[in-house]
């Protein structure tokens, strides 16, 4: 139990996945201009990032070792994870009309989210097993979502500051993201 | 337009990742040196390339409902071909560029340029966008890598070129500084731009 827990923190907090491993940074600053947006998109992410990392593990598994075609694994994850992103839209769609009016717009944008296929491969690489690559997929998205609604929290105060005229948008997120990136390196050395 | 322009407008005009701000990920995270940024610019060049070949030769083949699911194909094909011939050749490299080679796939600029150009448009223009983008990406990173490995580590590819006694700027190499330089070149093109754009109006 506490190896679950350790590994939760560091995949949260000391090697957060958008601001240390990089992976997933379009969304991250693409959606991050309002608090709303970045509550939805973080949740949607929790959502597919966990079902992804559960069923991408079982494909290689029982999927692509026992043929010994693991070379494929970048085509059939990438084809699983637009599939389930697919079908996951259809179920909420008409079983759950409130989380998809909540959660509808997000689903396409996260086909391309290298954070999804990044963490399935992480999963693969590491040699995590069942258990383990849930809970790492979990926490993965969870520290996602965390970083995604402290950086719309900060954007949504940039409209009320005069910003150099070359740093506005895009430039002053970035620099932005470093800032945050920075205050989480003083999590390393925690785990 | 005509070819030429197809190709230089990914130099600077649409020079990814400044002006199409896509495609960051791979941008951030490998740019620790100029190498490999070269590495990377190349390998999403080739796949950049031939994805747009292909969709844009198949483009009356694939039906619009199926588009996207076909051109993730397409493009994954490439990569699977880039990661094999990268872990057969070039294993330093592959072994540094790690997770981000399959992640290509993923990358936002090449399905952006198959869905917005290459199924709109002829192979040859197709091909010259690809490769002007990818060119352009490839700049991008290459000067990121040049500047973070300057002042990171005191070395341009891997030669000592600052003056002895320079203590290198650690924080150039760590995440953080990544978003820091990127942050700030953006702001400096844009900058160039909006001078440029301001000496237009003037005349």
């Amino acid at each position: 139990m506490t190896d679950f827990i350790l590994l939760m923190i560091s995949a949260i907090l000391v090697n957060n996945i958008l601001l240390i491993r990089f992976l997933g940074n379009c969304p991250f600053l693409g959606v991050s201009r309002n608090m709303d947006t970045a509550t939805g998109m973080g949740m949607a992410v929790i959502f597919v990032l966990t079902l992804a990392g559960t069923i991408t593990w079982l494909v290689h598994t029982y999927i692509l070792i026992p043929l010994g075609i693991e070379y494929l694994r970048t085509i059939a994850f990438i084809l699983v994870i637009a599939t389930l992103v697919q079908f996951v839209e259809m179920v909420l769609q008409k079983t759950a009309p409130a989380l998809y009016e909540a959660l509808g717009i997000f689903l396409p944008l996260i086909t391309t989210n290298c954070a999804v296929l990044g963490v399935a491969i992480i999963n693969i690489e590491e040699q995590y097993d069942l258990i383990t690559s849930i809970f790492f997929s979990f926490a993965s998205a969870a520290g996602f979502a965390l970083a995604l609604v402290l950086m719309a929290g900060l954007r949504q105060r940039f409209a009320l500051v005069g910003i150099p005229k070359p740093f506005e948008g895009t430039a002053i997120g970035l620099v932005t993201a470093g800032l945050i990136a920075l205050a989480f390196s003083g999590f390393m050395g925690l785990v | 337009m005509s070819i030429k322009d197809e190709f230089t407008k990914g130099l600077w005009q649409t020079i990814p990742p400044f002006r199409l701000v896509l495609g960051l990920c791979p941008t951030l995270a490998v740019t620790t040196s100029a190498k490999n940024g070269i590495g990377m610019g190349l390998a999403t060049t080739f796949v950049l390339v031939f994805s747009n070949l292909f969709v844009s030769l198949l483009r009356r083949f694939i039906p619009n409902q199926v588009r996207i699911a076909s051109f993730i194909v397409i493009i994954a094909s490439f990569v699977v071909i880039v990661e094999l011939v990268m872990q057969a050749y070039f294993y330093p490299l592959f072994k540094i560029l790690g997770i981000f080679i399959p992640l290509i796939v993923v990358n936002c600029i090449i399905l952006g340029r198959a869905e917005a150009f290459a199924s709109k448009n002829g192979p040859i223009a197709s091909l010259a966008d690809g490769l002007g983008i990818g060119l352009g990406f490839t700049i991008s990173l290459f000067v990121l890598g040049c500047i973070r490995e300057l002042l990171g580590s005191g070395t341009l590819l891997g030669v000592s070129i600052m003056w002895s006694g320079y203590e290198p700027f650690k924080f150039m190499l760590k995440p953080p500084g990544a978003f820091v330089a990127l942050g700030i070149l953006l702001a400096l093109i844009n900058l160039i731009t909006q001078v440029q754009a301001r000496k237009g109006g003037g005349k």
